[in-house]
């Protein structure tokens, strides 16, 4: 499987990472490097193989439904690059 | 007396006897600060004040005469990665490059309950993505270590963890943090001529450490013995209620472990770490170990991992995957780096752009296209249940042995400029290490010796889940045999 130029634009926008098309040509490249190299995965038998979604020594732990933490609008919003007040900001979203 | 020269097990010594005061143990490490970081670059923020007052407490605290914390007073270099409440936190990265955090995260709350003083916050590859501490946003680490007759060329520290082994390895330091997702900690510490064990997942809390794959991410110890290791792990581990993945078991005595008889623990060598093309002196340093343990009362077994040779490409499906979840957060509006732009999408797209380097924009993206619809199934899904084969590996050889034993990283350090035009070669240097991770065990990498080219070379000790006291007690055995003492070029000296 290649990636074409218009694949990596589609990626890049799905990620939200802005790309100039003189960007292109290089990721492309090293992207189907990387893809090229990962297909060897096609080789194994995974049939009857269960998916491994973390090592599973920990359980999901239950606790009761009561407030652990707050009071800190302060510190959250601490390191906020343009908060207004106690609120963050962004560019107008509903026109 | 050279208090930069000292392991932490003989500074809790000199310390309580009031041989020194911690004021100038950590004095002397601050000085060789001052004079060496210029050049190595292994700190990105040096805390040299804050440093100093919590050593004069110290002080104050073992002039009581009472007991004080374990580590009361020992200076410790802090990962860029860790969470440090008031103190910036950067992952390398210019996306955080002033962020500061309002808590502490678990790892080094626990350290300073037990005393430890923080002298500064050391450099690694940009959000621990890299194997050579190149993709930093605040510049590359030389590693303190150079080439027999050759005092000119920089070779790379490893990593991610390369800032906490160069500044263990020149005395900076008397131990570091470090982080392992898939080799970050034992590959930096075999080029740097280091013990650092990454533990089992889920022995050390993830709370406030910046995440880049969750169920890869496990923090551990970087110094330079292996009890030192074990000193630190003690402080290091322990549930945690704020990490859903955090396993709740005693933490055992990893310090009395080192000193444990090897007489009858039988240890695994897997054919399949036998690579094509690695180099003759790793293959010399493997079999040198392998005797070391046999003479140690080991009972040597040959055994198979077929499915390592997977490894690598099965980590870089599920590590991107993970890492392109995780840095969603990044998006210039709740903390962090902020471009502006005209509509959201803009903003984020150019904040993102700008923020991330190069090898972190590329792995999100491969992260992104491997969940994607249509893709997810082929790259994403497979790779997990790969993962799952490789995973059965090692609890079959663990039904056999105890331990196993294989070289930590396929070559010495090499030279700053080496391997960076192919991304595919740079992660090659991660095939020993990254097995474990895939898996979750322990694993610990100790000098062993050094190659012709007068460069350290680590052994690599895989452990049983949350067994990490075999693995202490057989990397403390390779560490006696071998009785590395052999220093870097570039380190403190008289202070």
């Amino acid at each position: 499987m290649s990636l074409d130029p218009a694949t990596v634009r589609r990626i890049a926008r799905l990620a939200r990472i802005g790309i100039d098309e003189s960007d292109l040509p290089a990721l492309q490249r090293e992207l189907n490097g990387i893809l090229g190299w990962i297909e060897q995965l096609n080789e194994v038998d995974i049939d009857n193989v269960e998916p491994m979604v973390g090592t599973g020594h920990a359980a999901l732990r239950m606790r009761e439904d009561v407030v652990t933490d707050g009071d800190a609008r302060e510190a959250v919003l601490s390191n906020a690059p343009d908060a207004a007040g106690p609120y963050y900001t962004v560019p107008k979203v509903v026109e | 007396m050279m208090l930069t020269e000292l392991t932490i097990a003989a500074a809790q010594g000199g310390l309580r006897r009031r041989e020194f005061s911690a004021e100038e143990l950590v004095g002397a490490h601050v000085a060789a600060i001052d004079r060496l970081n210029g050049r190595l670059n292994a700190f990105i923020t040096v805390t040299s004040e804050q440093a100093l007052d919590a050593a004069r407490r110290a002080d104050a605290i073992l002039a009581g005469g009472g007991d004080a914390p374990a580590l009361t007073g020992i200076p410790l270099g802090i990962k860029d990665l860790f969470c440090t409440d008031g103190v910036r936190t950067t992952a390398a990265s210019r996306m955080l490059e002033e962020f500061v955090p309002p808590y502490e995260s678990t790892v080094t709350a626990n350290l300073l309950a037990d005393g430890a003083v923080f002298v500064g916050k050391t450099n690694l590859d940009e959000f621990a993505m890299g194997s050579a501490n190149i993709t930093s946003a605040f510049g590359s680490v030389e590693n303190p270590w150079k080439r027999a007759g050759d005092a000119e060329t920089v070779l790379v520290p490893g990593g991610s963890s390369g800032g906490s082994a160069a500044a263990v390895a020149a005395r900076l330091a008397m131990g570091a943090t470090g982080t392992d997702t898939g080799g970050s900690i034992r590959q930096p510490a075999s080029y740097c001529g280091i013990a650092g064990i990454k533990p089992t997942y889920g022995r050390c809390s993830r709370w406030g450490t910046i995440a880049f794959a969750s169920s890869l991410d496990q923090a551990g110890p970087m110094a330079r013995t292996v009890e030192d290791c074990a000193i630190l792990l003690q402080s290091m581990a322990g549930f945690d209620t704020r990490d859903s993945t955090s396993v709740d078991i005693a933490v055992p005595d990893y310090r009395a472990a080192c000193g444990r008889s090897l007489k009858g623990m039988k240890v695994g060598i897997p054919a399949e770490y036998r690579v094509a093309g690695m180099p003759a002196e790793i293959e010399v340093a493997w079999e040198q170990g392998i005797a070391w343990l046999r003479d140690a009362g080991c009972e040597i077994v040959e055994v198979s991992l077929p499915y390592t040779k997977y490894g690598l490409a099965t980590y870089y499906i599920v590590a991107p995957a993970e890492c392109s979840s995780n840095l969603a957060r990044y998006d210039g509006v709740r903390f962090g780096r902020r471009v502006p732009g005209a509509s959201l999408d803009e903003l984020y797209e150019a904040t993102r752009r700008e923020g991330f380097g190069a090898e972190v924009r590329r792995r999100i993206l491969m992260g992104t296209y491997v969940l994607s619809a249509g893709y997810y199934d082929a790259y994403y899904l497979r790779a997990q249940k790969v993962r799952n084969l490789i995973r059965k590996d090692f609890e079959n050889a663990f039904q056999t042995v105890d331990v196993l034993l294989t070289p930590t990283a396929p070559s010495p350090a090499f030279a700053q400029g080496e391997k960076m035009d192919d991304p595919v070669q740079m992660y090659l240097n991660d095939v020993f290490t990254v097995p474990a991770s895939m898996a979750g065990v322990p694993a610990m990498s100790v000098p062993a010796g050094l190659s012709a080219s007068g460069l350290p070379l680590g052994l690599q000790v895989i452990g049983r889940s949350f067994d990490e006291e075999s693995v202490f007690a057989a990397a403390s055995a390779l560490e006696r045999a071998a009785g590395f003492t052999h220093r870097p070029a570039v380190r403190a000296e008289v202070v």
